[in-house]
């Protein structure tokens, strides 16, 4: 790569402290300070989010319930889904590493459209803050799936400001997802063709035209759902007419893509560690480069495998079986892959890729045991269990939290220019791997005994494994504040990075750590694959 | 703190006794999902296994051994991607025909099923036995006997659940819903309901019990005298007045109901609809949106004046009458 | 740098690209992008209306016949002017005509805009809202089919009352393409933000001939068709 020359001496600015000052942040049009912005806010989510799940498992601790009404129960369950869906997974990588990576990796100066790019994130906290009122005052307890007629005629909770909050929301990630699809195609360097881009970018450019595609159905959909509350004019009330499933059908063309919208990323983040990790080229690059996209493109036909037991045409069924089986076989060959990169590379165990393994292993379960709810057979046993609960915590956490976690500690020298204690990291990434399973792996056993979902209170005689998950929520609880700890600790006090600690491949490794305002000093002129660790034997 | 130990020891253990890893099989289609779960979980053990032990075997002989090393770049055979895309197809094709064949034939209820009748409302269930008995959050049900449950909500979505014998159906507002099960062995088995319906969802739970076909016939038998459900279904039908309109001399108003159900009927719009239980529902509800030819829509709505469980007796009468015509008719 | 990069260039070239062209480029896509999204925001009420329509067909039709369709087929005409005045003023653009031609057109286009809002508004909603028409606000439409009608109002209103918002975004961005013609902004090489505007004016235009035939002209409006 073109700028791979050291420069003797840095000239100490970079993005960081170009300027100074609450405005310089506030107004900034830099994709990588915005990048920051998003981070600050899904952490605050995440945290809030977390804290719902903590109190959540606290409760059930005990089969009549150890601390709250049902009431509360319903409202905290309701909360953590919805910030954690809404508020926290969908933006998580997308919006902070996506905002922060894509133009350093495809050497640009910056998105294509930077004010596009600010407005986004008002969006967005427009649309927490709208979401965070409402769990304040007085919260919200439909679920994050919204169904009616129980959201649109018999709850009594704030479900229109929390809708609000998600319709608002919604128009950040589809000015991200057009933001970055116009970056991806428009602003590659020279030399950048496309088989030559990471496969990050492959992910975000996957990830957004879900973006593009999904979000308006979601957002005219909560629109209607906001009228039939406020105007009660009957569009999901089946006593004049309506359909509640009508509802679900629109939803579901939304929120099963958003599960891929949660998981592409991770998928592109873990390419990347693999291959940093283990000194070589992805294997097969272009089946990992189109595995995404056509992971994106089945997304959209499957959403009718939410709707099993609903009373759906028995063919209907079949087709929505078939082509969710469908959606298994690139995630199958996207792990075979990753796992055969590793064949003959040079690994190290640095915190990251600690990461990027405890992601293949759960999302390997996580992608496993979504067979037994494409099966029809076993769906209508596990469907609204905590069989499916525990699944999509494998994927949703397992794999895109895990991910996101391998992804923040990666670039995070790049982020910031300091180094973080990789001992803490690896300590933190054990405890989370083994937390996260034993709050999860119970609930598959739980859900196939048959105990439902979205209850308060339980029959007794499944105490033993809710204990068991709840104890494992609370090592999974502490496993995330570490890192918050010594990420702060980092910014301050950790020895600087340089440019590529890592010794990796990619052109957000060429330039300076922290990066200068423009990325670049000049635009890089690329002449080679990615992930090319053949061509230099020397690393930094 | 010997003791202390010894006795967190010994509720643990009694913990482990309470704690079952599958539940119960009481009902004809129970051991086939069950087989079909334990191929799945096979599959699922044998693919993570794989994976881990690839992954650790790698982890361990190709670890960094120099920090300037380079990993040897190796090329992308063609044949290993087939082979990993196709092995999953194959698999996963097997796994749609095995589930599916199985869903199809698990969905049919045998002809002969005795129908017991289920209306979900916040937050308990109400169900009503042909024969008359109604009951709240309990099912009597003879062990050996096809059972087919028609179900319908009251108000939001719930879903009725009877994890012992591996079926589940959404109870929807506005319509009917049908599931069916046999039991094989007599027992007391959970019910759960499995859509969230709000503040009480986790209380709207039952108990199925399955009883040898004497103790259920004492059972039914026992309790208050009730008339059967079509016996009701007769009363609301003279009560609102129906027979005049609907009876054979009531000249041609309206189509008699006699012999009506199960049959084929053609629409003003040419198309032929079956008269079924949600049609009935609907003539009763929205008569407007019911066009016979040869009749003029002049039936008034009857919503807001007979309620679900009325509705399910006046159907268990419309259904009756055609059986009476036929012994009528002999 | 950066300030320097963000605000002294002329001709409203961004730092971040490398030329005038590819900045045309990217402007062009990104507003393709928005359209295909604004089809699928539009696509999911289409998609429950027409659900709703086959499982409600009389009712619709009734509904239908309530609308006042000679106002609706005279607002189609405004809006296919308006879309042929707006390619007038980018063509004027383009050929390097006068600043005072491209105003000219841009402006008559805003005139049949708020002519086309105008006649919504006053012939239209008000003239509903009179008879009772409008669900959850003002009701007393009691005829044949009163719940399907209820539902059929329902969507009208909504389909029609998003485009609406979308004819006054239309108007707002119109409004600034004059300030920024009348400040000499474009040229025959640079008017890539009044071409992209044009592509969202037409797009808001053919949704609303779509509008039109679903909710005005379903199930036959005259006898004997």
């Amino acid at each position: 790569m073109s700028t791979s020359q050291e420069k003797p001496v840095e000239s100490g600015v970079n993005y960081l402290n170009a300027t100074y000052g609450i405005r310089s942040w506030l107004l900034t049009l830099d994709h990588k300070r915005i990048g920051l912005l998003y981070l600050g806010s899904i952490t605050l989510m995440f945290f809030v989010g977390g804290m719902a799940a903590v109190l959540m498992r606290l409760h059930l601790t005990e089969p009549q319930g150890a601390l709250f009404e049902p009431e509360t129960y319903n409202k905290l369950f309701s909360t953590h889904g919805i910030i954690m869906v809404f508020f926290f997974l969908v933006p998580s990588i997308p919006a902070t590493l996506g905002n922060f990576l894509i133009p350093l990796m495809i050497g640009a100066r910056d998105v294509a459209f930077p004010k596009l790019n600010l407005m986004s994130w008002y969006i967005f906290i427009t649309g927490a803050a709208l979401a965070l009122y409402a769990t304040l005052s007085g919260g919200v307890d439909t679920g994050w799936t919204f169904y009616p007629p129980y959201s649109s005629l018999y709850s009594h909770t704030q479900v229109v400001a929390v809708a609000l909050g998600v319709f608002v929301a919604g128009f950040s990630s589809i000015l991200t997802g057009l933001n970055f699809i116009v970056t991806i195609h428009k602003m590659r360097a020279p030399g950048m063709t496309w088989f030559r881009l990471p496969l990050f970018i492959w992910a975000m450019y996957a990830t957004s035209l879900i973006f593009v595609l999904g979000t308006p159905v979601i957002a005219i959909t909560l629109f209607l759902l906001g009228m039939e509350r406020i105007l009660h004019v009957g569009i999901f009330d089946p006593s004049v007419g309506g359909d509640p499933l009508l509802f679900q059908h629109l939803f579901w063309f939304y929120s099963h893509p958003a599960v891929y919208i949660m998981i592409l990323p991770g998928m592109g983040v873990v390419s990347e560690l693999i291959t940093a990790f283990s000194r070589k080229k992805i294997f097969g690059y272009a089946f990992v480069a189109f595995s995404s996209l056509s992971i994106a493109v089945i997304s959209f036909v499957v959403w009718g495998h939410h709707m099993f037991v609903t009373g759906q045409s028995i063919y209907a069924g079949l087709v929505f079986s078939v082509l969710s089986f469908l959606v298994a076989i690139p995630s199958a060959v996207k792990v075979f892959n990753w796992t055969a990169t590793l064949y003959k590379g040079s690994i190290s165990y640095e915190a990251p890729m600690l990461y990027a393994l405890g992601f293949i292993g759960l999302f390997t379960i996580g992608g496993l045991t979504g067979l037994f709810l494409a099966a029809l057979a076993t769906d209508v046993h596990l469907n609204g269990t905590y069989f499916i609960v525990a699944h999509f915590h494998y994927v949703m956490v397992g794999g895109a939290v895990m991910a996101y976690m391998g992804g923040l500690h990666f670039w995070w020298p790049k982020i910031t220019g300091r180094l973080y204690p990789d001992l803490w990291a690896r300590i933190a990434a054990a405890i989370i791997f083994i937390g996260f399973n034993l709050t999860f792996f119970p609930q598959f056993v739980l859900g196939y005994l048959g105990m439902p979902r979205r209850y308060a209170i339980y029959p007794a005689e499944f105490q033993v494994l809710n204990v068991m998950s709840s104890a494992g929520a609370s090592i999974l609880g502490i496993g995330y504040i570490i890192p918050l700890v010594y990420f702060i600790w980092s910014m301050r006090y950790g020895p600087p990075a340089g440019k590529n600690p890592w010794g990796a491949k990619g052109l957000e490794w060429t330039t300076q750590s922290p990066p200068l305002t423009q990325n670049f000093e000049e635009i890089p002129i690329v002449t080679e694959d990615a992930y090319n660790y053949a061509s230099e034997a020397a690393h930094v | 703190m010997m003791g202390f130990l010894q006795s967190g020891f010994d509720s643990l253990a009694a913990m482990a006794a309470m704690m079952p890893l599958q539940p119960p099989a009481a009902s004809t289609i129970a051991n086939s999902v069950d087989q079909l779960y334990l191929m799945l979980s096979g599959i699922t053990i044998f693919f993570s296994v794989l994976i881990f032990s690839i992954i650790f075997y790698f982890m361990l002989k190709y670890r960094r051994k120099s920090p300037n090393e380079s990993g040897t770049q190796t090329h992308t055979p063609m044949s290993l991607e087939l082979t990993w895309t196709i092995i999953p197809s194959l698999i996963c094709v097997g796994l749609f025909v095995w589930s599916s064949s199985l869903y199809v034939r698990n969905g049919r209820p045998p002809a002969s099923s005795t129908e017991i009748f289920v209306i979900g409302k916040q937050w308990m269930w109400h169900l009503q036995h042909p024969e008359g008995p109604r009951e709240i959050n309990e099912l009597h049900v003879p062990v050996g006997v096809p059972v087919k449950l028609t179900m319908t909500s009251q108000d939001v979505i719930h879903d009725f659940y009877i994890p012992a014998f591996r079926v589940k159906k959404d109870v929807l507002p506005g319509r009917y819903s049908s599931i069916w099960f046999q039991p094989t062995e007599t027992g007391t088995f959970h019910l759960f309901c499995a859509q969230y319906c709000g503040t009480n969802h986790s209380e709207m739970i039952g108990w199925v019990y399955v009883m040898s076909p004497t103790d259920y016939a004492v059972w039914l038998a026992g309790g208050e005298k009730t008339e059967s459900m079509a016996a009701q279904g007769e009363r609301l039908y003279s009560q609102f007045g129906c027979g005049n309109c609907h009876s054979p001399e009531a000249g041609s108003h309206a189509p008699s109901l006699a012999g009506i159900y199960g049959k084929p009927q053609k629409m003003q719009s040419g198309e032929t609809r079956i008269v079924d239980e949600a049609l009935i529902r609907q003539a009763i509800y929205f008569p407007n949106s019911v066009h016979l030819p040869n009749y003029q829509s002049i039936m008034p709505t009857y919503q807001g004046q007979i309620d679900e469980e009325q509705m399910l007796q006046l159907i268990a009468y419309v259904k009756s009458l055609g059986s009476e015509e036929r012994m009528n008719g002999k | 740098m950066s300030e320097l990069a963000h605000g002294a260039h002329p001709q409203g070239f961004a730092h971040q690209f490398e030329d005038v062209e590819q900045q045309r480029d990217a402007g062009r896509l990104g507003m393709w992008v928005f359209l295909v999204t604004e089809i699928l925001f539009f696509g999911g009420m289409f998609a429950s209306y027409t659900i709703y329509r086959a499982l409600h067909y009389e009712s619709f039709v009734t509904g239908s016949h309530l609308l006042k369709v000679r106002f609706g087929a005279t607002n189609t005409y405004v809006l296919i002017g308006s879309s042929l005045t707006m390619a007038l003023a980018i063509r004027a653009a383009q050929t390097g005509k006068k600043k005072g031609q491209i105003i000219f057109w841009l402006i008559l286009t805003m005139i049949l805009g708020a002519a086309f809002i105008g006649i919504k508004l006053h012939y239209e909603w008000f003239r509903d809202y009179q008879e009772g028409l409008i669900p959850g606000v003002q009701w007393f439409y009691n005829g044949p089919h009163a719940p399907g009608v209820k539902m059929f109002m329902c969507f009208y209103f909504f389909m029609t009352g998003l485009h609406a918002i979308h004819m006054v975004a239309g108007l707002g961005i119109l409004t600034v393409l004059v300030i920024m013609t009348a400040r000499n902004k474009f040229s025959p090489e640079y008017y890539a933000p009044l071409e992209i505007s044009g592509l969202y004016w037409h797009f808001v235009d053919i949704v609303w001939i779509f509008l039109f035939a679903l909710l005005y002209l379903i199930g036959g409006r005259y006898p004997g068709s």
